[in-house]
């Protein structure tokens, strides 16, 4: 078998490094981090796991039909938020009225929370996608440009 | 207005062997014509880059910087450069002296407006006056998170952030239709005739290059 410590190491760090990027995500109040940063973090963890076991395996694990649903749903997520806060009598994205007459602005902290979790669904697929693409073309390169 | 002075300390060494090494990385970027190496070097600026992000108290964007730049980009460029050449190919001879005075003018204006940019940390620059330290002030009554940029970017700003979504989510959509074999549902693949010219002829190379182009 080929590469046998790249692909322990790959498969002992992959479940810490999705775990770290949920940590990013929720804990984008306290501390730096929040959607971006932690799609891109869990994003890396299926690149690792691409150059280990090869693009096809991944597909396998997370087909890009998936990708292209997420993509859309963290979207409309950010997107339904504004809209329900819409619904409920504030303005685009005031999230005050998630929770109102909350003493701890409650309502803020849901509001944050759910917009960055479609920032982080959104970003994390997307950056599969274009990386699935990039990787997944034949190279066709003249013998004299290698 | 004006009393502020900068207070000068050691991390200031800091600083200027961060900034060192950002400029060597550079240079060092300039003179290889080894794609492989310029991808790799790209990677440690972007690095070390966040690394100065952070001696400038900007954690969010260091982290930003590290994961985008250090990670996603390098890995993207490599894919990218499995597509292409190897190398860069030499460029040709003469110096450009048209360009070189554009980049020595463009070079000179901006370390000449260094002059008049406020001392590092000015708690009166125009950066930190009005919004900036409205924002400081509010957060804590109006948003009651700790991470003020959080405050500013889910929610004072939440509007721009939904169009930052929309961008990124463009940018894969735009992908996607451009090197997308088929459609999403899976549809009948669809021959790309660069690739399946086995023959290699120097028409069909050319033509896959021009279609890379288009999609940068």
């Amino acid at each position: 078998m080929e590469h046998a410590i790249l692909r322990v190491t790959t498969k002992i760090f992959f479940a810490p490094i999705i775990l770290y990027a949920l940590y990013v995500q929720f804990h984008g109040d306290y501390g730096p981090g929040g959607g971006f940063q932690a799609g891109i973090i869990f994003a890396v963890a299926f690149i690792l796991h691409a150059f280990c076991f090869g693009l096809e395996e991944t597909k396998k694990a997370l087909p890009q039909r998936a990708l292209i649903v997420a993509m859309v749903v963290g979207l409309l997520f950010y997107a339904g938020t504004g809209v329900a806060t819409m619904l409920l009598g504030g303005n685009l994205l005031a999230y005050d009225v998630i929770v109102p007459g909350s003493a701890h602005n409650a309502g803020q902290h849901y509001g944050i929370l759910l917009v960055e979790w479609g920032v982080g669904v959104t970003v994390a697929s997307t950056m599969l996608t274009i990386f699935y693409h990039f990787t997944g073309r034949e190279p066709d390169i003249d013998q004299e440009d290698w | 207005m004006s009393d502020f002075t900068a207070h000068i300390s050691p991390i200031v060494l800091l600083d200027v062997s961060l900034l060192t090494m950002l400029i060597i990385v550079a240079f060092a970027m300039l003179r290889s014509r080894h794609l492989f190496a310029v991808v790799m070097l790209s990677g440690i600026f972007s690095l070390l880059s966040a690394a100065f992000f952070v001696s400038l108290d900007a954690v969010d964007v260091a982290f930003t910087e590290a994961a985008v730049g250090a990670g996603i980009s390098t890995v993207l460029m490599l894919g990218g450069m499995l597509l292409t050449a190897r190398r860069e190919k030499p460029a040709a001879k003469g110096r450009a002296p048209v360009a070189l005075a554009v980049v020595l003018a463009t070079g000179a204006a901006l370390i000449y407006a260094t002059t008049d940019m406020p001392a590092f940390g000015d708690p009166n620059s125009p950066a930190n006056s009005y919004v900036g330290q409205l924002y400081v002030e509010k957060t804590p009554n109006d948003i009651a998170v700790p991470n003020i940029v959080t405050a500013v970017l889910a929610s004072y700003r939440g509007f721009d952030t939904l169009g930052e979504v929309m961008v990124i989510f463009t940018a894969g959509i735009a992908v996607i239709l451009l090197l997308g074999a088929g459609s999403g549902r899976g549809g009948r693949k669809v021959a790309d005739r660069a690739v399946s010219g086995q023959e290699g002829s120097g028409h069909d190379s050319s033509d896959h290059e021009t279609s890379d182009k288009g999609g940068k």
